[in-house]
C-alpha cells in the first residue's frame, strides 16, 4: 500500500519563471515527511508536482523525474488522472463536495472508477474510511446530512477520508491544519500518525513545533530572495534537522531567528 | 531483493498507467461533444454573416445609400434606403435622448443614494424590464399614446419611446456596473477637500467612469437599432423621407428589410429588362448588410472607447 | 422615497453587501441647496422607471380591456381571424399555446450547446483564446432579429427541409413528427432552431459566468481523487452551477417567448388548433408573430384584441423573468452566507 518517492534535481517552472531549482530527494514508504519553510519558498509548488497538481495551473512544467517505486511519474505511458488517483492530496482548506452527503464524500473518488460497487460494500468502505480518519463515531448518525454541516476540523477529516477511500499508494498533505483551531489540529496530527502504518505521507506546514510532532523526516527549503528560486536546503531525520542541522539557515529558520 | 523490486516497479507501472478505458473514452467523448457545441454554434454565425455580406453587397451603390423608394414600384431596380438610414438615425437617436438621461440618473440613484426598499425594488424591476418583449413595448407606447392622439396615428417618436422601453433597464446596468467600479477612496477625498456630494458625483465619479458609460450607452444603442417590431406597431412603414419625428410615419432600416421580404418576388413580363424579379430580397439583404455594419460599427467602436480611454484603476 | 432614505435612518444588515461603501459613509445632518435637489432627481429617476413599468401594465389593461368584455359577436366581426362563436379566450389559446411551444423547443435545442459552449469558455479553451471566443458567441447576439428572420426564410428553411422530411418518414411515429410533412420548410421546428441560434449568447453568457465561479478548491478536490475533466465537471462545476444554469435557461425562455420577426418570417401560420406536429405547414403562430402580422390592418375593437393577446404575452413573460431573477437572488444570499 506504500511507496517509496524518489525525486531527482527537479525544476519547476511557471512559464519563464523558475520557481523551485534542483530537487532531489527520497521519501520513505510508510514514513510522514515535513516540508518546511518560510512563505514563498516553494514547498507547496513542489508538493503539488508530487501528483501532477500543478499542471492544473496554466504554464507550469517540470524538469527532472519524480519516480513512485522507480517509475517517472512524468513517463510518456503515464496517464495524470491515474496518478492522482495512487497519490491522494489533502488541502489547505477543508474542501467536502457541499452538494454532496457525507456518505456520498466518502464515495466520491470510488464512484469515479467502480460504478458497480454493491450497497453493502459501499456500506463497508464508508465505515472503514470513517473510522480510518477517526471520523466515525462523530458523523455515523448522519451520513445522510451535507458534508458542509460539519465544524471545520470535522470536515478536515472527512476529506481526509474521501481521499484514503479510494487507496492510494501517498497521502500529501498542503498545510492540513492552517485553518484549523488547536484541538482539530490535535485530532488530525493524531489521525496522521495512524495513518502512517498505512500510507507514505508528505506534509507541508508552516508550524515547526508540529513538523517536529508528526514527521519522521524534515526537509527544509529556502529561497535567496524575491525572484530567485526556491531550494531545498537540508533533509534529515527530523530529530537532526531540530537539534543539530548542517546548515546555518536552517539552524536560524528552526530556532525562530527569521521566517 | 532485487526481483522484489522489479515486481513492486512493474506492479506500480500498472497502477500509473491502466486507466478504466471506459472512462476515458467519456472524458474524450465529452470534450469532442464541448468543442463540438462551439463549432456548431459558429456555423449560424458565418453563415448569417457570409449570406448577408454575398448578397448585400451586389446591390450597395451611392444610389442605394442616398435614395428613397418614392415611386418605385414592382421589379424596378432603381431606389434605395436612404429614407431607411435616416430614419433609423432620428428614432434612435431620440430614443438616447431620452433613455441616457433616465438612465444614468438611475445608476446614479442606485449607487451613490439607493438603500432600502425603493433601491431594491428598482433593481429587482430593471432586471425584469429587460425581459420585456420588444413588441409589447411597442403596443404599450400605442396604448399610452390615445390619450393624446388619434388611434390611426404613427410617429417616429412613438418608436423612440418604445425603444427607450427596452434601452433604459440596459443603460441602467451597464451605468451601474461602471460607477461600481470608481473606488471609494475618490469619492472620500473629493469629500475631505469639502466638496459637495452633488459635484463630487459629477466631477469625480461621473468623469472617472465617463469611458465605460459610453461604451455601455454605445453597446445599448447597438442592442436596440436593430429592433423592428415595436417600429413596425408604433412608427408604421412610408416610401419617403421624413425627418420630423413629431410628424407621421417613419422609415426604419429593419422595418425595410420587413416589408422588403413581405413583397416577396416581383411579377415580371418576358425580356422585360428594367424589371429585376428578386429585387425586393436584394432590397433587404443591402439593408441587413448596412443595418449589421452599423451595429458592428457601435459594438467595436464601444469596446474600443472603453480599452482607450478607461482609466487604470486597478 | 425621502423618508426611506433619510440620513438618520441607521444602516441595515440587510441591504446589500456592493452597497456597503454608501453605508460607511456619514453624511452631514442635513443636505442642503443642489445636493437636496440633486438627490431628488436621482431617486425620481429611479422612481419614474418603476412607474413606467407599472404604466406598461396598466395601460395594457386599459386598452386589452373592451376586447376582454366583448361578447363573441362584436369580436368575430371586429377581427377578421376569429370565426363566429368564438371567444377571445379559445382564439388565444393556441397562440399561447404555440408561443410555449416554440420557445420551449428553442430551450430545448439551445440549452446543451450553450452549456457546451459555456464549459468550452471556462473549462476547455486556453484562458487567452478563451475572451476571443466568448466575443464571438456575443456578436450572435448583436445580429438584429430581422436578420435572422431573412436568414431563416431564404437560407436555413431550404437547408432543413429535407431533414425534416427525413425525421417525418422516419420517426413520424413520435407525436412531434407526426403529420404532413410540409413541402416549404417553413414551420414551427424550422423557428424553434433560429431562435435557438437567437437565444444562445444570452444563456452562454450567464451560465459561462457561473461556471467560472465553481471554486478552484472543489475542482482540484476532484483532481486529487483522480478525476478527469470530464469528471471534475461533473462533479464539481455542474453541481455548483446549477441553479445559476436554471436562470439562464428561464432567461432564454423569456428571450425566445418574446420574439417576434424571426417567427412572422418563417412561418407559415395557423390559427385556432392545438398541434404538436411541428413540420406541418400552418399549425401553429406565436403570439408577437400575430399581433405583428395584423396590427397594421387593425381597428377598433381589432387594436383592443391585439393588445389583449399582448398582454397575455406581457404576463407570461413577466412570470417567467421574475422566476429566473429570484433564482439569482436566492442564489446571491446563498453564496454570501457561505
Amino acid at each position: 500500500m506504500a511507496q517509496r518517492i524518489d525525486v531527482n534535481d527537479m525544476n519547476i517552472y511557471y512559464g519563464d519563471f523558475l520557481a523551485v531549482e534542483g530537487v532531489s530527494m527520497t521519501i520513505d514508504p510508510k514514513s510522514v515527511t515535513a516540508f518546511i519553510g518560510p512563505s514563498g519558498c516553494g514547498k507547496t509548488t513542489f508538493l503539488r508536482t508530487l501528483n501532477r497538481m500543478h499542471e492544473v495551473t496554466p504554464g507550469a512544467r517540470v524538469e527532472g523525474s519524480v519516480e513512485l517505486e522507480g517509475v517517472d511519474l512524468y513517463g510518456d505511458d503515464i496517464d495524470p488522472v491515474a496518478v492522482r488517483r495512487n497519490i491522494g492530496m489533502v488541502f489547505q482548506r477543508p474542501n467536502p463536495f457541499p452538494t454532496m452527503s457525507i456518505r456520498d464524500n466518502v464515495l466520491a473518488g470510488v464512484k469515479l472508477n467502480n460504478r458497480k460497487m454493491s450497497k453493502p460494500d459501499q456500506d463497508d468502505l464508508v465505515e472503514s474510511s470513517l473510522r480510518g480518519a477517526n471520523l466515525w463515531n462523530e458523523v455515523k448518525d448522519r451520513l445522510e446530512k451535507p458534508g458542509s454541516g460539519l465544524s471545520g476540523g470535522q470536515q478536515q477529516r472527512l476529506c481526509i477520508a474521501r481521499t484514503i477511500a479510494v487507496k492510494p499508494q501517498v497521502v500529501l498533505m498542503d498545510e492540513p491544519c492552517s485553518a484549523l483551531d488547536p484541538i482539530s489540529t490535535l485530532a488530525i496530527e493524531d489521525l496522521i500518525q495512524e495513518l502512517k502504518k498505512d500510507f507514505t505521507i508528505v506534509i507541508v506546514t508552516h508550524n515547526m513545533q508540529q513538523a517536529a510532532r508528526v514527521s519522521d523526516r524534515t526537509a527544509f527549503f529556502n529561497i535567496a530572495g524575491t525572484g530567485k528560486p526556491g531550494r531545498l536546503i537540508e533533509m534529515n531525520d527530523t530529530a537532526t534537522i531540530f537539534s543539530s542541522p548542517a546548515v546555518k539557515a536552517t539552524e536560524d529558520y528552526v530556532s525562530g531567528r527569521f521566517g | 531483493m532485487s526481483v522484489e523490486t522489479t515486481d513492486a516497479t512493474a506492479h506500480t507501472r500498472a497502477l500509473l498507467t491502466t486507466a478504466d478505458p471506459r472512462r476515458k473514452t467519456t472524458d474524450r467523448t465529452m470534450s469532442v461533444l464541448i468543442w463540438g457545441a462551439f463549432a456548431l454554434a459558429m456555423i449560424p454565425l458565418v453563415s448569417l454573416l457570409w449570406t448577408v455580406l454575398v448578397n448585400g453587397v451586389g446591390r450597395l451603390s451611392p444610389e442605394f445609400l442616398s435614395y428613397s423608394m418614392r415611386g418605385i414600384y414592382g421589379g424596378d431596380p432603381s431606389g434605395g434606403i436612404y429614407h431607411a438610414i435616416l430614419g433609423t438615425l432620428i428614432i434612435t437617436g431620440w430614443a438616447t435622448l431620452i433613455s441616457v438621461p433616465i438612465g444614468l440618473l438611475t445608476a446614479i440613484y442606485l449607487v451613490e443614494y439607493g438603500r432600502g426598499p425603493l433601491a431594491r425594488s428598482v433593481t429587482f424591476f430593471v432586471d425584469v424590464m429587460t425581459g420585456i418583449p420588444s413588441i409589447v413595448a411597442g403596443l404599450f407606447v400605442v396604448a399610452f399614446m390615445t390619450i393624446f392622439l388619434d388611434p390611426g396615428t404613427r410617429l417616429g417618436i412613438m418608436g423612440s419611446i418604445a425603444l427607450s422601453v427596452l434601452m433604459i433597464p440596459v443603460v441602467v446596468r451597464s451605468c451601474e456596473e461602471m460607477l461600481k467600479l470608481v473606488p471609494n477612496e475618490l469619492r472620500e477625498a473629493s469629500y475631505a477637500l469639502g466638496v459637495p456630494k452633488w459635484l463630487t458625483i459629477v466631477k469625480v465619479v461621473l468623469r472617472t467612469s465617463v469611458a465605460g458609460i459610453t461604451t455601455g450607452i454605445l453597446l445599448a444603442i447597438a442592442r436596440v437599432i436593430g429592433e423592428t417590431a415595436p417600429l413596425l406597431v408604433a412608427v408604421g412603414v412610408t416610401e419617403s423621407i421624413n425627418f420630423n419625428a413629431f410628424d407621421g410615419r417613419m422609415m426604419t432600416l429593419p422595418v425595410f428589410i420587413y416589408r422588403q421580404y413581405s413583397q416577396g418576388l416581383a411579377s415580371c413580363q418576358e425580356g422585360d429588362l428594367q424589371c429585376v424579379a428578386d429585387i425586393s430580397y436584394q432590397n433587404a439583404w443591402g439593408a441587413a448588410l448596412v443595418l449589421i455594419v452599423i451595429v458592428m460599427l457601435l459594438n467595436i467602436t464601444g469596446r474600443l472607447v472603453n480599452r482607450w480611454f478607461a482609466p487604470k484603476l486597478r | 422615497m425621502t423618508t426611506t432614505d433619510s440620513p438618520q435612518r441607521p444602516a441595515r444588515p440587510g441591504d446589500h453587501a456592493e452597497r456597503a461603501p454608501a453605508r460607511r459613509r456619514r453624511r452631514g445632518t442635513t443636505e442642503r441647496g443642489f445636493n437636496r435637489v440633486f438627490r431628488w432627481i436621482a431617486t425620481g429617476a429611479g422612481a419614474f422607471i418603476l412607474a413606467t413599468l407599472a404604466a406598461v401594465a396598466l395601460f395594457l389593461l386599459i386598452r386589452a380591456w373592451p376586447a376582454l368584455t366583448a361578447s363573441e359577436d362584436e369580436l368575430s366581426d371586429a377581427v377578421g381571424r376569429i370565426p363566429e362563436g368564438t371567444s377571445l379566450l379559445e382564439f388565444v389559446g393556441p397562440l399561447i399555446f404555440g408561443t410555449l411551444l416554440a420557445a420551449l423547443l428553442a430551450l430545448a435545442l439551445a440549452m446543451p450547446v450553450a452549456m457546451g459552449i459555456g464549459l468550452f469558455i471556462s473549462h476547455y479553451a486556453p484562458p487567452r483564446l478563451a475572451q476571443v471566443l466568448g466575443y464571438l458567441v456575443d456578436l450572435l447576439a448583436a445580429i438584429p432579429s430581422v436578420v435572422y428572420g431573412l436568414w431563416g426564410f431564404l437560407v436555413l428553411a431550404p437547408v432543413l427541409k429535407p431533414f425534416w422530411f427525413w425525421l417525418g418518414e422516419n420517426l413520424g411515429w413520435f407525436p412531434l413528427f407526426a403529420g404532413q410533412v410540409s413541402a416549404t420548410g417553413k414551420v414551427l421546428a424550422t423557428v424553434s432552431v433560429v431562435l435557438a441560434v437567437m437565444i444562445l449568447p444570452i444563456i452562454t453568457a450567464v451560465s459561462r459566468e457561473v461556471f467560472l465561479q465553481t471554486p478552484k478548491l472543489h475542482e482540484e478536490a476532484a483532481l486529487a481523487l483522480g478525476a478527469t475533466r470530464w469528471e471534475v465537471i461533473r462533479v464539481a462545476v455542474l453541481p455548483f452551477g446549477r441553479s445559476g444554469v436554471m436562470s439562464a435557461a428561464m432567461l432564454g425562455l423569456g428571450r425566445a417567448l418574446g420574439e417576434t420577426m424571426a417567427v412572422l418570417m418563417i412561418i407559415s401560420p395557423g390559427f385556432l388548433v392545438y398541434s404538436l406536429e411541428i413540420l406541418a405547414a400552418a399549425r401553429h403562430n406565436t403570439i408577437a408573430a400575430f399581433i405583428a402580422l395584423d396590427f397594421a390592418e387593425a381597428s377598433g375593437l381589432g387594436v383592443n384584441a391585439l393588445i389583449a393577446t399582448g398582454l397575455a404575452l406581457f404576463l407570461i413573460t413577466m412570470a417567467v423573468n421574475m422566476t429566473a431573477r429570484a433564482i439569482v437572488a436566492r442564489r446571491k444570499d446563498f453564496s454570501g452566507a457561505n
